[in-house]
């Protein structure tokens, strides 16, 4: 029974901490918002809420201050919300104080910290409630407002509507149908489309047009943009937008003529869209144009149609590169200078163009990774729930922004990671408080832009994963030679968890490592062109990082030459190019290793790896590839230069082999291979797992 | 001892504290939580519930519409239903009443007043339906 009690009470720490962070968010979305004259309505009622709840758990649970701030806190909101008080720098001010002391106080509930002075945030709060200014007299009479729509509206929702209607701005009624089934989606679809024009005041399900596998939502709309362009905003579900009529004079949009059913004129049918075609003939002038205008800004793109944009850009690369050699070639040819030159100025113009055109696109594919967190919070919840453990999450970078498919792909390998980490990573109270650790476990989570890459790390403070124990089960496996083991440094070892094979189910309960399907996570993140490493220490904790392309559209690569063999590899893997130094190789236990900076590089000659002809070039080079911690030096003959590719597929006849990811075409009818990064240094480096390359001096804290 | 008990509320830690104050004590054998409204909504017409416990400030769908649809619905026009929300906001306790909750409680409470409010309201329906059709409880 105390068991429920500790995990109800967990539940209430971790909302309360999700709460207070969603408000300093909010609060500060607000500030930027106010600072730029607009204050939010929506964001202002999210506040509102989120400090509502927050003050009905902290009751609850009988945490009579939290509980009190929150009130005060609450009634200051209520007043900003139905515009007693006016949000601006003072208020706001207040605002952030009281969050502040929030924080303070559940910092105390989990004993961080002691004395929380919160008498001063009182006297603040109390002020300001002192200044609010009356109602004003009620402009909602002006409608004839159904009775039984106002007795379904909350007190905030008639107020926003009466806030609406004193300043004039026209009200709808938009009957929406949803499949059950879809209907979070769908609405936040829809919300998305109707917020930048429409404050949308409430919903509300209808009883009549709802059935087991479908619902009918009229959504009361407050809006100054014309009905028309409502319409099509609302969209493509069978629908309709209707004014909500007043009772005295017009000042509202002329009404479709049609008999008056009642106080809320419906259409009798949905009409089809045709609105836009009506304001073209109308010349699309005036306020009209300018709204449809607006329009355009939130329409919705199926995203195959950016990738065929994304593709065309592609070959529009190509064809510049071709035009660069082409002027490469005139430039070589006194008499031709002249023209070189003036080929060269309109090549670059073209290509300055061409990459405005490529950021563009990429623009419009990029999304904040903020949502998927958002998701992974809930997941971590509920396997904390299910597990019985303690957990608490951070989270940063959620603005970081990344291409709409590589988000959708990463969701099932995050979730994976995240439920590991709580499932294998995170200790239970006990275990934390007798080795010293807050007895609440902590996984990060982290994204950040590095170049054109974007990086996710999951981190937790968990037990960390034993190399030991990886090494036992990898041998018992047979994915490893006992002999050549005792070579391997931990770092090495850990990434066992990676191979096929090395996980089964009951390597959940046999070890504390995490094995569960780690290969999966691996594949699909190297499909996306990423790369994911590992890093554990014993008693300290785990971190996953997963490096990945912004993008999936275009590839940027090193082209480089084996004899008369050309290849690219994406540049995401490479980590610098040098000079193969022949006296510098050195051979370990019959494989090749330089030394690069005090580290020692196991290196590979594509040119015996693939069995091309032999070269005949005196200087090499060697293209130092990394994937993680682990590292591989490709030698071959020559560089030929950064190029953004396109990769197209194999051939049915090629697709089995494995070291390439597919072909591309350099735009002088040269076709070359593509290099499968994470599929070579596998190849190469975990069949023959004693050349790993040796620990980074960096690396030295985790032994 | 109740045997189906949905609890519609934006807040897991209310949820968990619900389904812990009613399983723990025996008083109801499972708690169903709805999450939101448009959960309520998926849940409601594929199940049979002998208590819905209902949030008024939800985020989208808030409780108010629920109840309303609660009480339009055939399966569950005659469901004891609970309203919890803090206090305040009169107009909404109002309403929530006006539209086919039962009874309101606020938030804070404690699992007894929680019970107590339970018994309630399965109590009034219970007599209600004596009262007009006769059917002994």
């Amino acid at each position: 029974m105390s068991d429920e009690a500790d995990r109800v009470r967990d539940e209430f720490l971790s909302e309360s901490q999700e709460i207070v962070e969603a408000l300093s968010r909010d609060l500060l979305l607000l500030d930027h918002g106010q600072k730029h004259g607009h204050a939010d309505p929506d964001l202002v009622n999210s506040v509102f809420r989120g400090v509502h709840t927050l003050k009905g758990i902290a009751g609850m649970f009988n945490y009579r201050e939290l509980s009190e701030v929150a009130n005060v806190l609450e009634d200051l909101l209520d007043h900003v919300r139905l515009g007693r008080v006016t949000l601006e720098q003072r208020s706001l001010d207040v605002l952030f104080e009281g969050v502040e002391v929030l924080q303070r106080l559940l910092g105390a509930v989990r004993g961080e910290s002691h004395q929380v002075d919160v008498a001063s945030f009182r006297h603040a709060a109390h002020d300001l409630l002192g200044t609010g200014s009356p109602p004003t007299p009620d402009a909602l009479e002006a409608y004839d407002l159904d009775p039984s729509l106002l007795g379904v509206l909350t007190e905030y929702e008639e107020h926003r509507l009466r806030t609406n209607a004193e300043q004039r701005v026209p009200l709808y009624r938009a009957r929406v149908r949803f499949a059950l089934s879809s209907i979070d989606t769908d609405l936040d679809g829809l919300k998305a489309r109707l917020k930048p024009v429409a404050e949308i005041i409430t919903y509300l399900p209808s009883v009549e047009g709802s059935g087991d596998d479908a619902i009918e939502l009229e959504i009361l709309l407050a809006s100054s943009t014309p009905l028309a362009e409502l319409r099509l905003l609302v969209g493509d579900a069978p629908i309709d937008v209707v004014p909500l009529r007043k009772g005295g004079s017009q000042t509202m949009p002329p009404p479709p003529s049609r008999p008056e059913a009642g106080p809320i004129v419906r259409e009798e049918a949905p009409r089809p869209i045709t609105a836009p075609l009506d304001l073209e003939k109308r010349g699309g002038e005036g306020v009209e144009g300018i709204a449809l205008r607006a329009v355009a800004k939130t329409v919705r793109v199926d995203i195959t149609k950016l990738d065929h944009l994304m593709n065309v850009i592609g070959e529009l690369g190509i064809v510049r590169s071709a035009v660069g050699r082409i002027v490469d070639r005139l430039g070589a040819r006194a008499e031709l200078r002249q023209l070189a030159s003036e080929l060269q100025r309109i090549h670059r113009s073209f290509e300055r163009h061409l990459e405005a055109l490529q950021d563009g696109v990429l623009d419009v594919r990029m999304v904040p990774l903020g949502q998927t967190f958002d998701r992974l919070a809930r997941a971590m919840r509920q396997a904390a729930r299910e597990d019985t453990k303690e957990v608490r999450l951070s989270v940063t970078g959620g603005e970081t922004e990344v291409d709409k498919l590589i988000v959708e792909e990463l969701i099932d390998p995050l979730l994976h990671l995240i439920r590991n980490a709580v499932g294998h990573g995170i200790e239970r109270r006990e275990e934390r408080v007798a080795s010293g650790k807050d007895p609440v476990g902590i996984i990060a989570l982290n994204a950040y832009q590095k170049g054109s890459n974007v990086v996710i790390e999951i981190e937790d403070d968990g037990a960390g994963i034993d190399a030991e124990r990886v090494l036992a089960r990898a041998i018992s496996r047979g994915l490893v030679d006992a002999s050549s083991a005792n070579e391997l440094d931990e770092h090495a070892i850990r990434q066992f968890v990676f191979l096929p094979g090395f996980s089964t189910t009951d390597v959940v309960t046999e070890l504390s490592g995490r094995g569960v399907g780690l290969d999966v996570v691996r594949t699909n993140i190297a499909r996306l062109g990423g790369v994911i490493d590992l890093q554990s220490a014993p008693g300290i904790g785990t971190k996953f990082t997963l490096t990945l392309p912004i993008t999936l559209a275009i590839l940027s690569a090193l082209v480089m030459r084996v004899g008369e063999q050309t290849f690219a590899i994406p540049l995401t893997v490479v980590q610098e190019a040098l000079f193969l130094d022949p006296d510098g190789v050195s051979l370990i236990d019959g494989r090749e290793m330089i030394s690069l900076r005090g580290t020692s590089l196991p290196v590979v000659r594509l040119q015996e790896l693939f069995r091309t002809a032999p070269s005949s070039t005196a200087r090499q080079y060697v293209v130092v590839t990394s994937l993680g911690q682990r590292r591989l030096g490709l030698v071959v003959d020559a560089l030929e230069g950064q190029q953004d590719i396109v990769t197209k597929p194999l051939g049915p006849s090629l697709a089995g082999v494995r070291g390439f990811a597919g072909a591309t075409d350099l735009g002088d009818q040269r076709v070359v291979l593509v290099l499968d990064a994470p599929a070579l240094l596998d190849e190469v480096l975990s069949s023959e797992a004693r050349f790993l390359a040796a620990p980074e001096p960096a690396r030295g804290g985790y032994a | 001892m109740l045997d189906r008990v949905l609890v519609v509320d934006d807040s897991n830690a209310i949820r968990a504290f619900v389904r812990a104050s009613l399983e723990a004590t025996g008083h109801a054998r499972v708690v169903i939580e709805a999450a939101s409204g448009f959960e309520a909504l998926r849940v409601l017409p594929r199940d049979r519930f002998d208590v819905v416990i209902v949030d008024i400030n939800m985020p989208d769908i808030h409780g108010l519409e629920v109840i309303k649809l609660v009480r339009a619905s055939k399966a569950h026009a005659a469901v004891p239903m609970l309203a919890i929300s803090s206090e305040g906001a009169s107009k909404d306790r109002e309403r929530a009443l006006a539209l086919g909750a039962d009874a309101w409680l606020d938030k804070p409470f404690t699992p007894e007043s929680l019970l107590r409010s339970i018994d309630g309201v399965v109590e009034k329906r219970a007599g209600s339906i004596r009262g007009v059709g006769g059917e002994p409880a």
